[in-house]
């Protein structure tokens, strides 16, 4: 068998051990002496490296969905527009220079740059676009997430089945560099839909070369055989040890990408990378376990950031069945969660307590105030339900995945709701993340504990999962003033109007409550101080090519401290 | 030819629990609740067919196995579902080495250390020394991996920066992986050692040994060695075994790409074809060990063979 990304060079492991005996001896001489470390090798060669969580499921941006399997995929490929190094709510151009809605925004047209080009030199065109959009929706691909291009005209019937000819989904290529999309609805927001990995061109003839357009079991995603057409080009990957990318020539704007490379290491123990950065083994990290963090609040670390998130986390109720099905069991259920606490005392990473579903965004969509801590208005509605006291509440559980924090969560509401309305029949019960999915999908539950990381930037990410028999609603709600709210809001062009509509829809889901908002999420990650332009951002979609590295003397240190 | 026939014995029942082993696997995976394809965010229905048509889980499970065993025969262990374009094959491969060389370090890292310490323990035994020892060895096995792995990344790499503290390529990481494995299985081996040494030495010609007026370290070494390594040799096989099986743990704490990882992770991502090509690996080393153990066994000791 043939490994072309194996380094063998480099990574053997034979060689490691000759390697060992020089370390100790080197080691014990030099203790005491400023020895420079990973970082501070990498950083003078510009190469960026990476904490990235686990290890991705693939580099193929149709077979994925995870958030960091995006990340790689965002230094590999580009699409159209492309994510602001600021702004989430902004875009940049892409593979397309510019583009213009028609009048209702249900049709856009892209255009795209002349100079754009695969890793291997061939020209990006538009029709490298409607081939891969082809592909994602091919019924015989199946992609588990195809469903983000159900924008597309037709594109739904084609995935399922229902419509043949890919001719009559609404994509074309009017010439080579000039796109058009016909959608199912006026979308104004489409520039921030298409951002995402599912939208990225892939190099028909790269696929063909090892496959077919439809085949997921080729080698053409391993270094050597990939072609991308991002400011990085993938080199290296060993699984669970790492994956490289280097600088693109053949990228149009390679002039001004800073970096020579980024390294990905995938790394699921959140406490091997924690001390991975401590080592000066990574300039950054994916995550901070949640119980390090206060106490590098407490020494102030500058190297921490902690960020807002475009992410919820709420309980699914199960609508289908007691006692959950009681409206306003659900309220008093809601109403007796002391979010400010479980975010000051049990999360402790600068969570907000979430008073709506949607995060609020820079965008300017804010969702209507209603979820506040109250346990006299709990109370209130546990008698409205029919319950003399909590103690006449029937057995109930709580289920989340097998997670520490999400067990902490469970166990600080389990106590809020038996001390402010006298439950004591709550249960709480893990279970393994992939049974864990069953039972929800098959709505064997409760109350499930849930997460959800908005794909672009608006309300529509967050709202859309609640419509009546969404795949990923799986509570058994739905209400047709609800569904016919969010319809009306695709019509409408005007953002303030939209967003309006919006949380129109959305006070009715707060108000039924087939969901329990608990927080919402913010990014907890460390962050050496070599890293130049790295700012904050709602979903976290960092480009690539405008970080820098540049060694933080003390001395800049020094002026900081003293300003 | 009596040991032939033995050696033909071990063998068909070593091969015949290998089938069982792969068998149990194959329908246990498919038992478990979910499934490959399931996804933080839901798949919608008509794709999850999709998808198990396009990897022959539609068929019934019976057939599957069918499959199965036939392609495994060809050592084709089919494609990795959670590391998409890889084999099965591939992934062990890259992962095998790497726990495999954790192992053998781990093991003489163990042989080192355990060995003189059980030898030495017995011949000073029920003293002070050897309790000390003992309590060490007892305390040594009580203290789990996952505690002894970050206790050591957090002294030696961190404090001392005499090691990376995880991470594979061009990282010593691998080495306090290494150890850690070592210490835990040295604190087996010494008081296997101390406990086959005190038997051997209370033997009779030992006493003869000493009453011929041999210095004490030399009946020790030359005359109770031997018989006292024994137990020791024989349990090396299923050390190195369980020592290239157990390494998920230290994998994990150092973020080293062994087998260890993908043992767990294949279970929890139900990828079927690596839960089952795992499991093939790690049997048929373990069955392997243990075959060749029984045979040498055999070999240094014809009454093993009607026992």
């Amino acid at each position: 068998m043939i490994y072309p990304h194996r380094d063998r060079t480099r990574g053997g492991y034979f060689s490691d051990l000759t390697l060992l005996s020089l370390c100790l001896v080197i080691g014990f001489s030099t203790v005491g002496c400023d020895r420079e470390t990973k970082v501070d090798i990498a950083t003078r060669e510009k190469i960026l490296l990476l904490g990235n969580g686990g290890e991705p499921k693939a580099l193929d941006p149709h077979l994925v969905s995870a958030v960091g399997d995006a990340n790689i995929l965002r230094a590999t490929f580009e699409g159209l527009v492309t994510f602001h190094p600021e702004d989430d709510t902004k875009n940049e151009p892409g593979v397309a220079e510019r583009w213009e809605p028609n009048e209702d925004f249900s049709e856009w047209r892209f255009f795209l740059r002349n100079d754009a080009r695969w890793s291997n030199g061939d020209p990006v065109t538009a029709h490298d676009f409607v081939y891969s959009y082809n592909r994602i929706l091919h019924p015989e691909f199946a992609a588990p997430y195809s469903s983000m291009l159900y924008f597309l005209k037709n594109a739904e019937k084609f995935n399922k089945g229902e419509v043949a000819d890919f001719e009559d989904v609404g994509v074309k290529a009017v010439s080579d560099f000039e796109l058009v999309c016909t959608l199912e609805s006026p979308t104004p927001f489409f520039p921030d839909v298409v951002k995402h990995t599912t939208w990225l061109p892939v190099h028909g003839p790269t696929l063909e070369k090892f496959g077919t357009m439809t085949s997921t079991f080729t080698d053409w995603q391993k270094p050597g055989n990939h072609v991308g057409n991002g400011a990085f080009r993938l080199t290296d990957w060993r699984i669970n040890a790492y994956i490289k990318v280097r600088k693109n020539p053949h990228y149009w704007d390679t002039a001004n990408v800073k970096l020579n490379g980024i390294n990905f290491y995938p790394i699921d123990n959140t406490f091997t990378e924690e001390k991975a950065f401590r080592g000066d083994l990574l300039h950054y990290t994916y995550i901070v376990p949640s119980n390090l963090v206060p106490r590098y609040m407490a020494k102030k670390d500058p190297n921490l950031r902690i960020e807002t998130y475009a992410g919820s986390y709420f309980y699914r109720c199960n609508i289908m069945q007691a006692p959950t099905d009681n409206v306003d069991f659900r309220r008093a259920l809601a109403y007796s969660i002391n979010q400010e606490k479980i975010v000051k005392f049990v999360t402790q990473g600068g969570q907000i307590p979430a008073y709506g579903f949607t995060p609020p965004s820079d965008a300017g969509y804010h969702p209507p105030d209603v979820i506040h801590y109250n346990p006299d208005k709990a109370r209130e509605h546990l008698k409205k339900a029919g319950y003399k006291s909590g103690a006449d509440v029937p057995e109930f559980t709580i289920i989340f995945n097998t997670l520490d924090s999400h067990k902490s969560v469970a166990v600080a509401i389990q106590d809020m709701w038996k001390k402010e309305l006298g439950i004591d029949k709550v249960k709480i019960e893990n279970q393994e993340w992939k049974v864990y999915q069953q039972t929800v999908l098959d709505m064997k539950y409760d109350i499930a504990r849930a997460g959800w990381i908005g794909d672009y930037v608006d309300p529509t990410t967050f709202l859309g999962i609640w419509r009546t028999g969404d795949s990923n609603n799986n509570t058994g709600w739905g209400s047709p003033d609800y569904d016919r709210l969010l319809r009306e809001s695709s019509l409408l062009s005007g953002t303030d109007e939209r967003y309006a509509k919006l949380a129109e829809a959305e006070s009715i889901l707060l108000d039924e409550l087939p969901v329990l908002p608990i927080y919402w999420y913010t990014r907890v990650y460390l962050i050496h101080a070599d890293v130049k332009n790295w700012k904050p951002l709602l979903l976290d979609n960092h480009p690539y090519k405008h970080i820098d590295l540049q060694r933080h003397t003390d001395l800049q240190r020094d002026e900081e401290g003293t300003e | 030819m009596e040991t032939a026939r033995y050696i033909l014995s071990r063998f068909g029942q070593s091969a015949f629990a290998l089938l069982c082993i792969i068998t149990i696997t194959f329908f246990l995976a498919r038992l478990a609740p979910g499934g490959p394809f399931l996804d933080d965010k839901a798949v919608p229905e008509h794709l999850i067919e999709q998808m198990n048509r396009n990897y022959g889980f539609d068929k019934p499970l019976v057939v599957q196995y069918g499959y199965y065993l036939g392609r495994l025969l060809t050592g084709d262990l089919g494609p990795s579902l959670g590391n998409k374009g890889f084999t099965v094959n591939e992934v062990i491969a890259e992962g095998f080495p790497v726990s495999f060389m954790l192992g053998i370090c781990g093991l003489i890292i163990a042989l080192l250390i355990g060995v003189p310490v059980g030898v030495f323990a017995a011949a000073k035994r029920n003293t002070a020394v050897d309790y000390t020892l003992m309590t060490i060895a007892m305390l040594g096995i009580c203290l789990p991996t996952f505690v002894i792995a970050p206790l050591l990344g957090e002294i030696f790499a961190l404090k001392l920066g005499w090691f990376d503290v995880a991470m594979w390529e061009d990282s010593s990481a691998w080495f306090l992986a290494a150890l850690t494995l070592g210490l835990y299985y040295s604190a087996y081996i010494a008081r296997l050692t101390r406990g086959s040494m005190l038997d051997v030495l209370s033997q009779d010609f030992i006493r003869t040994a000493h009453a011929k007026g041999v210095a004490p370290l030399k009946v020790l070494f030359k005359h109770a060695f031997r018989g006292g390594i024994t137990p020791v040799v024989a349990y090396l096989g299923p050390a190195l075994a369980g020592l290239i099986g157990g390494s998920f743990v230290v994998e994990t704490v150092f973020g080293l790409p062994g087998l260890g990882q993908h043992f767990i992770k294949a279970a929890t991502n139900r990828d079927y074809w690596l839960i089952n090509g795992t499991v093939t690996v790690f049997a048929v080393l373990i069955l392997l060990m243990n075959f060749l153990v029984d045979v040498i066994q055999a070999w240094l000791d014809p009454r093993t063979k009607t026992k």
